[in-house]
């Protein structure tokens, strides 16, 4: 991190315990008044330009390369938007049941890395504690067991991975129409061996993020916080369905601005701004249009839009956090850490579920039909909803992919949060300490963003550099 | 029958062959494998990539051209010689654009599995990015120049196997290539999906389309065992 005072400009950069890289930049005035608070993300991709004019079939492996956390929700969004392009609405239930086992083992290990190694820092020694104890080897020296148990829950995740796509990071398992393995007797052996130790430590990561948000309720709930719209995937019946549904978005105070929009018109509903001082985009409602249309995806839109979850641990853990708000939805920035680890618990029980169906020993794994030019997937991944859409021509080769990834639904309001809790504690204060300027990434990391995942585009984000003065004024800006 | 034999020498090893056989066909029957790419058993021998390379009587040779011959001392595994087949299997990954992360023949690769077994970690000489096409307008078959080697198996196959003629080499030094025999690119040829030519490319450039990644990681050719076990398990049974 670096400040220049003289310069009345604060960067952090980088921005720590997140995936990718980006930077805050904070504009004061003499006075140290906050004028202005962005995030940006200093990285460049270019996956939606480099995959054209590449066959089909391999693209649910080239994009999934987005990412070394959460690969298995590209593999799978793109895996289930070739399976339109080979004519394929409904999958085998062995292939259906391996991806979500899959997902599920991607959920779980996701969300565990984020609270064990990258948030609970903050909630267990105070986002003011020293940074050298502020940290997972902090964790880890005073509460051992805490760090034990993320390592193990993260592992257990990543080998159900390894198991249905072949690779803990960067497997194949999903193919267009099917998957290429099943699960044999021994490997699910091996899971249900562990299930129930998992379980409970599902029941203890939720109990500490409940207690923390419960706790200290009076000083979070404003804590970057914001009402918002939320949007997430949604099963026919309204239950929440992290691997496939129809799109639904709602206001702050819970009214439909949509409901059971079948995802291969996201088109007629979303769409995405481009601001010249990000690589991220800005998607929006249209019909809401940019300055009202913005909305929060991830754990805490997807518990405010659910109506109910299937599964009955979660579902108690889901009417305990909806008491809080009278049933209405959430809006607090830190409540993203209960709502995370309730889609925990609700992994925990999938995966548990799962183990115990015979259709993953099957042997029916492929799917074909007639093949289409156009193909859609969604899935909600770890940090939100991911949307994948292609198009291929008659040689398979696609050319066109757009790509509106988790992170950058919540682009706009990962900036609000950073701007209203940089208005709240930076502001005017006379020096900003280090632990102030962690409030920052505090609030930043509740939406546990992705920045690489974030910045896959290439071809429509302008590039432009900008000298400022001390005293603001602009020396040089070049345009690429 | 009284089958006339020569007796030859490598890595201090005495081999018995017949008189007709290269060095790597006489190696191969004794179990002794000889790292190759444009070497295949189907194919008449070829001699162009030579990774292949041994030391004949001490001069370098290509094992899959050269014939044997009555007490001819031969060295393969020696450090020299392995540093030559690294340096070749080197060249070839920087020449094109291999990128194995995403490649549907990784596992089944041979460029793969040969650095694999030469333990080659990663490149030493700086990648040439060269801009490469991607020839799909066949309806079965696709060609990615990205990927080829120049080994001319799909010539050869082809033309020995297939009974055919589609492909053949342009250009010289740096620019050559291979081409289809068509200027409407593959569509325009007579390559079929029942060809052999394409399932015998050692890379993933000349391929069978929509196969994807069908062989699940850990059932691909060369997951469990690599590049040459099937030879040297000849030496044991």
């Amino acid at each position: 991190m670096t400040e220049k005072s003289t310069m009345k400009t604060i960067h952090i950069e980088p921005i720590t315990r997140v995936e990718g890289h980006g930077k805050v930049s904070i504009l004061l005035d003499e006075n140290n008044v906050v004028k202005q608070a962005r995030l940006h993300v200093v990285e460049f991709r270019g996956f939606e330009r480099f995959i054209q004019g590449r066959l089909y079939w391999e693209v649910p492996v080239m994009v999934q390369r987005l990412c070394g956390i959460c690969p298995v929700s590209h593999h799978l969004a793109a895996a289930k938007a070739m399976d339109q392009i080979v004519g394929v609405d409904k999958l085998s239930p062995v292939a259906e049941k391996i991806r979500r086992l899959m997902h599920y083992g991607q959920m779980f290990q996701s969300h565990a890395l984020h609270f064990f190694h990258l948030v609970s820092p903050d909630l267990l020694f105070g986002f003011e504690a020293d940074p050298a104890i502020r940290n997972v080897i902090g964790v880890a020296r005073k509460f051992p067991e805490l760090a034990v148990q993320g390592v193990m829950m993260r592992k257990y995740g990543q080998e159900i991975i390894k198991a249905t796509a072949g690779k803990k990071i960067h497997g194949t398992g999903a193919i267009p129409g099917g998957v290429n393995k099943n699960l044999t007797i021994e490997e699910r052996d091996v899971f249900l061996k562990d299930i129930d130790q998992m379980m409970a430590w599902c029941r203890s990561a939720l109990k500490i993020a409940k207690d923390y948000t419960l706790q200290h309720f009076e000083e979070i709930k404003d804590f970057g916080s914001f009402d918002s719209n939320h949007l997430s995937l949604i099963r026919a019946d309204g239950a929440m369905d992290l691997y496939h549904g129809n799109l639904r978005a709602i206001d702050a105070g819970g009214k439909k601005i949509f409901d059971q929009v079948n995802y291969n018109s996201y088109r007629d509903y979303i769409a995405e701004e481009v601001r010249d001082w990000s690589y991220m985009k800005f998607p929006f409602i249209k019909s809401l249009g940019t300055e009202k249309g913005w909305y929060r995806v991830g754990p805490l839109a997807r518990v405010n839009t659910a109506d109910f979850i299937d599964t009955p641990e979660a579902e108690a853990a889901r009417k305990e956090f909806k008491n809080v708000t009278k049933d209405k939805p959430n809006n607090i920035t830190m409540a993203y850490h209960w709502a995370r680890m309730i889609e925990l618990l609700h992994s925990g029980e999938k995966i548990n579920a799962l183990l115990h169906d015979g259709d993953l020993q099957g042997t029916d794994l492929v799917v074909k039909g007639h093949r289409r030019d156009e193909g859609v997937g969604l899935v909600e991944a770890p940090r939100g909803t991911l949307f994948h859409h292609y198009r291929v021509n008659e040689n398979d080769q696609v050319v066109m992919a757009n790509l509106i990834v988790s992170t950058t639904n919540n682009n706009e309001p990962m900036n609000r949060a950073v701007s209203r809790v940089a208005k709240d504690y930076l502001s005017g204060k006379p020096q900003i300490t280090e632990g102030l300027r962690n409030h920052i990434e505090v609030a930043i990391r509740a939406y546990d963003p992705c920045l690489s995942c974030a910045t896959h585009a290439m071809g429509r984000m302008p590039l432009e550099i900008t000298l400022i003065g001390h005293e603001g004024q602009v020396l040089e800006r070049k345009a690429y | 029958m009284n089958e006339k034999t020569v007796t030859f020498i490598v890595d201090g090893k005495e081999i018995k062959a017949r008189p007709e056989q290269t060095i790597m066909k006489a190696c191969d029957e004794a179990g002794v494998y000889i790292p190759r790419l444009c070497a295949f058993k189907d194919l008449s021998p070829f001699g162009s990539c030579r990774v292949c390379t041994v030391k004949v009587n001490g001069r370098p040779q290509a094992a899959c051209t050269q014939p044997v011959g009555e007490g001819i001392v031969v060295e393969s595994q020696t450090a020299e010689i392995q540093q030559i087949r690294r340096n070749i299997i080197d060249m070839l990954f920087v020449e094109g654009n291999h990128f194995c992360m995403f490649c549907e023949k990784s596992g089944n690769c041979e460029l793969q599995a040969m650095a694999y077994r030469l333990g080659i970690l990663a490149p030493k000489f700086p990648y040439m990015f060269p801009v490469r096409g991607v020839d799909a307008s066949h309806p079965d078959i696709f060609i990615d120049w990205n990927r080829c080697i120049l080994c001319a198996r799909c010539i050869r196959t082809s033309c020995e196997i297939d009974g055919k003629n589609a492909y053949g080499f342009i250009g010289r030094g740096p620019h050559k290539r291979v081409a289809t025999n068509s200027s409407a690119g593959l569509k325009g040829t007579d390559a079929d999906v029942s060809d052999k030519a394409p399932a015998n490319c050692p890379v993933g450039s000349l391929m069978y389309k929509r196969i994807g990644y069908a062989v699940p990681i850990g059932c691909r050719l060369y997951d469990k065992n690599p590049i040459g076990s099937d030879i040297e398990m000849k030496k044991t049974t």
